[in-house]
């Protein structure tokens, strides 16, 4: 599989994306630095967590203008598989190739915690691995994770499936008490309507052993393998 | 040039005697610039003055180091040709000031340190400080430190994975802000801050220079007085985003062989910087201010050379490289610029625009900064409390309910949560536990982080205070499975011109000293914070330790939480005979309302054999879980394993009294196994004393038959106290 | 009585925000851009009969929590 991760200014979930796809697809992306205005064609290409730019003006708003970020749409339209993780969500929502946006956390506060969310469709290339409706447990660690649309928007989402995680608690259930930041719906991670773009606020990276604290993320790589 | 006055060189911070001192050096009567550079130099912040004479008397070497005090930071050997570089610096006077941009800043200070070394920081800790929680400023300074702190760490992507926060009166006026980190590189790859090589340039990189806390370093030595607040002077922002850059463009700069010296520009920024290069390297420098990159039009030389704008680095590079240089620095957007190069004349030179502004003899300001040996007064030694003057007698589970609902005992979640503590993707324990752990990234071999103070044990006591903060932190690493290495202290006092000030400071040294000679646990860097006073008020002296050690196997890390029903519990390093010691300890304090007493005698020797049956223990699998007695002794150890594994505890009808469960004790550990036999065998033929406890199961902790509380209780107690206390509003 | 309060850094100390976004500004092509400053703004409606007081209240109130007097500066303008 070809596979790339941007690196941006501020990124520092890059090596993260790196490891992940590495040791679980068993190849090495190639670090695509944001200034260049050419990639070769991939398969995979992952926008990482972190904070381009320093997270100012609005999350993700300077990267999402930056010179290669115009190949990844064109890419992406193409039908590359995209991830977007964390600050990599907020990135591809201010290009728009997802809807919505990500506001600051109910709580006012960065929080930085395992938490769980329930796999919403598992017929997609990043979900196929989970069972229907599966817990997995994966960290969060953002300040603006609170996934604002509008209703109509919101509505063509769960109408196309376009919902791919929601958080709840260990047994499944979702409601406020098991939403971290206030999130429309629970939306943890939401898919394109073509389902070849999958952005999300936690870290399926960070969540690939248990020694680490879970190994559930794992999955959302080898759904990748087909 | 004018020449300064006397009463310029006052308001600099020099004494009278310092004044003839450097007009005898410089042969005149310098210009203002001049004074600026010596008053930097000479201030207590950058010289070490007063305790440079009791710092010189820590034991600093063992096989493993590498390089001790005296540089940005301590290095020592991780084994395979990995080092570990690490330190912790103090930013207490500007997170008073500002609580966000003080706490910022001192994390992106400590980060430059470790960098600057050619380490990849991979883990940050930090030991706070704060007022009662019932003062009024307090909750503002909790927000603002810990905001400040997790927006810096967090944007620089460096995983904050420990660390400890205390209460006490004492601070009211001046908080604590001591932030640590630790990086790793390879024992060939790393980077000192010697200049050499006549001719060689000397490059500025980084953020651009404006007028950010002139005088900052002078003010990080000068008591406060209530005034100080609405003097305020300019504090520096911090921006972590350009430091993430710099960090970036220094490490892939230094994958290159053009580096020969490298230096931060943190407290007098341009100034010490450049002394300190040249002084190691015994070569002068010339300087064009001209050249240099700054914010702010009309920039004096005398602010030029005192900035403490942020993000900035000093380099020598090799002759031809600079285009090399350039170039990697223009990729991360960054500035770059020659603003002068070595010279065999042993001199500081400023010039701008072609006019000398200061012309120094590095040596003479370097080796004659003052060294005051202050006189000092030992302090009174306090009684022991032993367990007849008790007057509370209520059962252990009623006292343990009371203490883990304070400040001080209650969980911390509320501050990590807002630290990423799992970035880098190496996080093996968060905090919460008896150490941060994070993996050597790619092998298996991982790092155990702590940071430690027993500032009410140091007040009582500063010689046996200063032991037990040593020890304490050695046996947090023990009790996560990791060999202990070597520490950096943070050494908090008020003013060193009081006898008792002084006296509680070489106290503590002694006793540090002592430690580390036992424990085999050298000093390897460090900071020194003086003058911690409001109105003539000290804070309690608090010699913060951040220890490290290392764990070859980190699949054999151990945590504290019990780990399955019909396991065993057992006091490991104590017996029911034992007399609980209440000196000075939390039970003292939340039970009885008195802060009094000495605080509990370590004994070094037993300390380390306790901890080495530990690890020996842990080698050969017997334990599930560990956890050290600290403050407030064993029911609270207990407790806080059962909550951690939402497991309970049935403990044993013992014959003790109630405040055995609490007394302070050193040496022990708490730990569960399902081989009584094999580690009941291990113990007697180690000469080790032990007594089993209890059994985990239920959710309740039980003592006997009829003394209980639910997990879900203290639960909530001892989970939500933070929360609930940051809610309120001031 | 209504009024706005502009809140800025004070001149001199770093705005790392507003140095990125002016940066990026100018690599997206606009290239006549020479400065760029950041601030915030509130718009505030006070129930007082009188230019003074409205000022007093809101200097009050920008000294304790709109502005931080450190590094900021705070500018009320009155508006009716």
């Amino acid at each position: 599989m070809k596979s790339a991760v941007i690196v941006f200014p501020g990124s520092n979930c890059d090596r993260d994306a790196y490891v992940a796809i590495r040791d679980v697809l068993g190849s090495e992306p190639e670090m695509a630095w944001h200034g260049d205005s050419s990639l070769e064609k991939k398969d995979l290409i992952i926008v990482p967590g972190g904070f381009s730019y320093g997270d100012y003006l609005r999350c993700g708003s300077m990267a999402a203008n930056s010179p290669l970020m115009k190949e990844v749409i064109k890419q992406a339209n193409e039908g590359t598989k995209i991830i977007g993780i964390c600050n990599g969500f907020q990135i591809l929502t201010e290009t728009g190739l997802l809807p919505g946006t990500l506001m600051r956390n109910k709580g006012l506060k960065f929080i930085c915690r395992q938490i769980h969310m329930r796999v919403e469709n598992n017929t997609t290339s990043f979900t196929r691995k989970y069972a229907d409706k599966q817990v997995i447990q994966v960290p969060v660690a953002h300040n603006e994770g609170n996934y604002v649309v509008e209703d109509d928007v919101l509505k063509s989402l769960q109408d196309n499936d376009q919902v791919a995680f929601r958080y709840c608690d260990e047994s499944g259930t979702v409601n406020d008490d098991t939403n971290p930041n206030g999130a429309t719906d629970n939306i943890a991670g939401v898919l394109n309507k073509n389902k070849n773009i999958l952005a999300l606020m936690p870290h399926p990276e960070r969540a690939l052993s248990k020694l680490f604290g879970s190994d559930d993320g794992r999955g959302v790589f080898e759904s990748l393998m087909g | 040039m004018t020449e300064v006055t006397r009463e310029n060189a006052k308001e600099h911070g020099l004494t009278d005697e310092e004044f003839d001192l450097m007009c005898q050096l410089v042969g005149r009567v310098p210009n203002l610039t001049e004074l600026g550079i010596f008053s930097a130099m000479w201030n207590e912040h950058c010289s070490y003055k007063s305790s440079k004479r009791w710092l010189k008397t820590l034991p600093t070497t063992a096989p493993w180091v590498i390089c001790g005090p005296g540089e940005n930071a301590g290095v020592i050997d991780i084994e395979d040709g990995d080092a570990a570089i690490f330190k912790i610096e103090s930013h207490n006077h500007p997170s008073y000031i500002e609580p966000y941009q003080g706490a910022a800043t001192g994390v992106g200070g400590i980060l430059r340190d470790v960098f600057t070394m050619g380490a990849r920081p991979v883990a940050l800790m930090n030991a706070l400080r704060f007022g009662a929680p019932e003062h009024p400023k307090t909750r503002h300074f909790v927000n603002g430190v810990v905001s400040g702190i997790g927006g810096y760490g967090n944007c620089m992507g460096i995983p904050t994975v420990g660390g400890e926060t205390e209460f006490h009166e004492a601070y009211n006026g001046n908080i604590l802000v001591n932030a640590m980190c630790v990086g790793t590189a390879k024992t060939d790859k790393i980077f000192y801050a010697t200049a050499s090589g006549i001719g060689n340039p000397v490059v500025y990189v980084g953020a651009k220079t404006g007028r950010d806390g002139i005088h900052g370093s002078t003010m990080a030595s000068a008591e406060f007085t209530e005034d100080a607040e609405s003097k305020r002077p300019t504090v520096q922002v911090g921006d972590p985003f350009t430091e993430k850059l710099v960090m970036e463009a220094c490490l892939e700069l230094m994958k290159t062989d053009s580096v020969i010296g490298i230096q931060d520009m943190g407290a007098a920024g341009l100034t010490c910087s450049s002394m300190e290069m040249a002084s190691k390297g015994q070569v002068g420098v010339e300087l064009h201010l001209e050249n240099l990159p700054t914010r702010e039009p009309n920039m004096t030389p005398y602010e030029i050379m005192l900035s403490e704008s942020q993000e900035r680095m000093l380099m020598v590079l090799k002759p031809g490289r600079e285009e090399e240089a350039h170039q990697i620095f223009k990729k991360w957007g960054l500035d770059f610029a020659v603003i002068g190069h070595l010279t065999d004349t042993g001199r500081l030179v400023v010039k701008m625009d072609g006019e000398i502004y200061a012309d120094l003899k590095v040596q003479d300001i370097v080796d004659n900064s003052p060294e005051y040996d202050r006189p000092w007064k030992e302090s009174p030694k306090k009684t022991e409390i032993t367990p007849d003057t008790l007057k509370n007698t209520q059962d252990p589970i009623q006292s343990l309910k009371l203490m883990l609902d304070t400040a001080n005992l209650s969980s911390r979640r509320w501050i990590w949560e807002q630290y990423d503590h799992m970035v880098m993707g190496d996080t093996i324990q968060y905090p919460g536990g008896d150490a941060g752990v994070v993996r050597v990234h790619d092998t298996k071999k991982a790092l155990a982080i702590t940071t430690d103070c027993s500032p009410r044990y140091c007040l009582s006591d500063p010689f046996e205070g200063g032991k037990q903060v040593v020890a304490e932190a050695w046996r947090n690493l023990v009790a996560v499975g990791a060999k202990p290495l070597a520490i950096t202290n943070n050494l908090n006092f008020g003013n060193p011109e009081r006898e008792e000030i002084m006296g509680q400071f070489v106290g503590c040294i002694k006793g540090i000293t002592e430690a580390c000679k036992t424990l085999d646990f050298p000093v390897i860097s460090g900071n020194v914070s003086l003058y911690n006073e409001t109105e003539g008020k000290a804070i309690m002296p608090t010699p913060v330790i951040g220890g490290v050690g290392l764990m070859r196997d980190s699949s054999k890390m151990m945590t504290m939480g019990f780990k399955d029903k019909n396991e065993f519990i057992y006091l490991v390093g104590g017996s029911e005979k034992d007399v609980p010691w209440l000196g000075s300890s939390l039970y003292l304090k939340d039970i009885e309302g008195i802060e009094d007493g000495a605080p509990p005698p370590v004994d070094l020797s037993l300390e380390r054999k306790t901890g080495e049956f530990i690890l020996s223990l842990n080698e050969k699998s017997l334990l599930s879980a560990c956890h050290d007695v600290s403050a407030g002794g064993i029911l609270i150890a207990i407790a806080e394993m059962a909550i951690k594994s939402k497991i309970g505890a049935q403990l044993y009808n013992l014959d003790v009294i109630p405040a055995w469960w609490f007394g302070e004790n050193q040496a022990r550990y708490i730990i569960t196994t399902n081989d009584c036999a094999s580690f009941e065998k291990l113990a007697t033929s180690n000469n080790i004393t032990t007594l089993k406890l209890g059994e985990t199961c239920g959710q309740k902790i039980q003592i006997g038959d009829n003394l209980s509380v639910t997990l879900d209780e203290v639960d909530q107690i001892h989970g939500k106290w933070f929360d609930r206390y940051m809610s309120q509003a001031a | 009585m209504k009024a706005r309060v502009y809140v800025q850094l004070k001149p001199g100390v770093l705005d790392p925000e507003a140095s990125v976004v002016s940066k990026t500004l100018g690599t997206m092509g606009f290239d006549t851009l020479s400065k760029l400053d950041m601030g915030k703004f509130f718009d505030i409606e006070l129930d007082v009969d009188s230019t003074e007081k409205a000022e007093a209240t809101l200097k009050e109130m920008c000294e304790k929590l709109l502005s931080n007097t450190v590094i900021e500066n705070y500018k009320i303008e009155i508006q009716s």
